[in-house]
């Protein structure tokens, strides 16, 4: 399905492995299969694996995967359950470094917060990407913003603004 | 009052421009109707029963003459020539085209207004005391609060897709005439026992089909953590809310489901491993208590021998100072409620004659500001006692003199079935008939503070939960019915209002009302309010007249 970054689309090189299938070049498992797996994913390297989570998915239950692998796609059911942006939110503040995968319908309309919250990237269904096509996520990607909220990436900080401008 | 500076109108004029280009998308098939609906609503845009709704932010009520002005001059360009007040202290209009939605976000822009998060699943215009900043039982001006939380949570990168709509409230007093005890978060200023400002936080408050009174989760926050302690807690509530049933999404059923000792414990915890970044630093804080520094009032002595003289010489204007004058802290000075509930009228509606001749009045005689109340009338909170005389004969020139504030006939009323896709029954034909009852304004008087509350459907968009009186109505097979309760409260002494039983039809439901009266005035004590009285006597003497009666 289509993946977009900032730099517009990009190949996913990421492979979906189904529960207990051999592991292809980059792996990404759902968190119970990782789970599963145990002892036997010791020694696949971060940059091999990544996680496929639901939205609901425990923060205590990540914890232990947040240095061991370098994609995190976390499922959007819908465009509006929002609980991906507090999930994100919170692996970013856990330290979690590796890549974010917003991965169902989201609308080109979310793309600054789903930035904003940590995200790298969007993995939309291709009827979305069909209908809302590349042009408008590149506009949204461009929209030069302002955003009041401290402590989130992207758009300019208007109070850090203000603050810049008090200095001047 | 607080003024945007160049960011501020920035981010509005961004807002504008995006909401431009989705309503052409929506046009083009970009996005399709259910994807198009929150960024709608997101920005104040709601499809109703026979048309679509704008709803505008009037951020805790507050605004200046040229704001009113225009919302005249749009309710005339894009609509029918009048307003609805709500109560949530915004403005509403019924009839605007969805291509005129662009057009109109504009001119609101032009003075400082916009109509972002007055509807949709996101944080809403932060709600206050209409008196905050004038009362004299402030401990502090609220506004600066809620000016940061206005800011704070204007489009929320993360909390802008939440599981149902999120209400705030603050009040800088301990008489509560915010309501925050029945919001998602109540806000309440206090000081600590070094005499330290800082917050008492309620959570899960709420009316709605599932009313619910907030509880305590800090009895003291300091006033830098305002902020962070809010993402705290719509995080976990972002997190852990319901989503599989939206009747059920609200933060009250996750209070109430896990018990506020676990979800207090879960916020504490989030709160405890945040860094700080999300708080403004002292120089922000000091920047937006600037606009509320007190105005310019001039040195008056404390009482005008015009306003006693014309007490004394005109019986209606006295009715109207006993009623709609409240106390100032500055001597001289009194705010004044200009109600919008006149007999016979739709609560809360003015046409854009009125809104100019409010506009006028309020930069003529009160430093040219006004605020909305939740109770669905306009406050001019800076008049001078020499000058009441002279407001209160402009007003009445417009039929905005009603001496009301308070009063039997001062309802709180939703749209109902006359506007409202959700409705079930008519709210705004029962508060006019419930007001012609009681036209007598001695009667008024007499029967003293009663506050009736009517909603169209569970909803509860008219708050009857907390009227002393609510007035529910229902569809009952195809007719209408209304439910009755009594005892409700929004203030610090919240309390929901109990049923008094089956309900009544719509020709019934004057009747019954005027029996809770009459047993009310038969049955006081000396002094007694109708909710002491309630209070004191209980259900069974309100209900043996209510249903002999019917």
């Amino acid at each position: 399905m289509p993946l977009r970054d900032d730099t517009g689309p990009i190949p996913d090189d990421w492979t979906r492995v189904e529960p207990g299938a051999p592991l292809a070049r980059r792996s990404l498992l759902a968190l119970e299969d990782a789970e599963a797996r145990g002892e036997a994913l010791e020694g696949v390297a971060p940059e091999a694996l990544g996680l496929a989570i639901p939205n609901d998915t425990e923060r205590a239950r990540l914890a232990p995967w947040l240095s061991r692998v370098s994609l995190i796609a976390v499922a959007f059911p819908a465009f509006n359950d929002g609980r991906g942006f507090s999930l994100a939110r919170a692996l970013r503040a856990k330290g979690y470094a590796g890549r974010l995968r917003a991965a169902g319908p989201v609308i080109a309309d979310q793309y600054a917060y789903l930035r904003e919250c940590g995200f790298d990237e969007v993995e939309i269904p291709e009827a979305l990407a069909a209908r809302q096509p590349e042009a408008q996520w590149a506009a949204a990607a461009k929209r030069v913003g302002l955003a009041y909220q401290q402590g989130y990436d992207g758009r300019r900080n208007i109070l850090a603004a203000r603050a810049e401008a008090r200095e001047r | 009052m607080y003024r945007y500076d160049e960011f501020d109108a920035a981010f509005v004029e961004a807002r504008a421009a995006e909401f431009r280009g989705q309503v052409a998308r929506r046009l083009s098939g970009a996005l399709t109707e259910e994807e198009f609906r929150p960024l709608r609503l997101m920005n104040g845009l709601y499809l109703q029963l026979h048309a679509y709704m704008l709803r505008v932010a009037i951020p805790y009520g507050v605004l200046n003459g040229g704001q009113m002005r225009a919302l005249a001059e749009i309710s005339e360009r894009y609509d029918r020539g009048y307003g609805h007040f709500t109560t949530r202290q915004n403005i509403q209009f019924n009839w605007p085209k969805l291509r005129d939605a662009p057009d109109i976000i504009d001119d609101l822009a032009k003075v400082g207004m916009h109509a972002i998060q007055t509807s949709g699943n996101c944080i809403r215009n932060t709600t206050t005391d209409p008196f905050a900043g004038v009362a004299p039982d402030e401990i502090e001006d609220p506004r600066p609060t809620c000016e940061l939380i206005r800011q704070w949570s204007s489009l929320h990168p993360e909390f802008t897709f939440l599981g149902r709509k999120f209400k705030i409230a603050v009040t800088g007093a301990e008489a509560d005439r915010a309501a925050i005890r029945v919001h998602d978060i109540g806000v309440q200023l206090v000081r600590n026992a070094a005499g330290e400002p800082g917050y008492r936080l309620f959570v899960g408050g709420g009316l709605g089909r599932t009313p619910m009174i907030g509880k305590v989760i800090r009895d003291f926050l300091p006033k830098a953590d305002l902020l962070p302690y809010l993402e705290a807690c719509l995080r976990i509530y972002n997190l852990f809310g319901r989503r599989d049933n939206k009747y059920k999404a609200r933060i009250k059923i996750l209070v109430h489901e896990v018990g506020i000792e676990e979800y207090a414990r879960l916020v504490e915890e989030e709160f405890a491993a945040m860094d700080g970044t999300a708080a403004p630093d002292a120089a922000e804080v000091a920047r937006i208590e600037a606009y509320f520094a007190p105005p310019a009032y001039r040195e008056r002595p404390a009482t005008s021998a015009l306003f006693e003289r014309m007490k004394r010489e005109d019986a209606g204007f006295a009715a109207w100072a006993r009623r709609n004058v409240h106390p100032h802290r500055v001597p001289g000075y009194a705010a004044a409620t200009i109600s919008l509930k006149p007999i016979g009228g739709a609560p809360g509606d003015a046409t854009a004659e009125q809104m100019r001749m409010m506009a006028e009045v309020a930069e003529r005689w009160s430093l040219d500001e006004l605020c909305v109340t939740h109770e669905q009338n306009i406050v001019l909170p800076h008049v001078a006692l020499d000058d009441l005389y002279a407001v209160w004969t402009r007003l009445r020139a417009q039929g905005l003199d009603a001496a009301n504030r308070g009063l039997v006939t001062d309802i709180i009323a939703c749209p109902g079935l006359d506007y409202c896709a959700l409705a079930t029954a008519r709210s705004i034909p029962v508060a006019q008939m419930i007001a012609e009852r009681f036209t007598d304004q001695a009667l008024q008087e007499k029967i003293g503070p009663l506050s009736i509350k009517i909603s169209g459907c569970i909803n509860a968009c008219g708050h009857h939960h907390v009227g002393h009186i609510g007035i529910l109505g229902l569809d009952k097979a195809g007719v209408e019915s209304y439910q009755i309760t009594i005892g409700g409260d929004a203030t610090e002494t919240a309390a929901l209002g109990d049923r008094t039983g089956p309900g009544f039809s719509y020709e019934e439901v004057t009747g019954a009302i005027g029996a809770l009266v009459e047993t009310y005035l038969e049955r006081r004590e000396a002094g007694e309010t109708f909710l002491q009285c309630y209070r004191r006597l209980g259900m069974d003497a309100f209900k043996e007249r209510l249903y002999a009666a019917a």
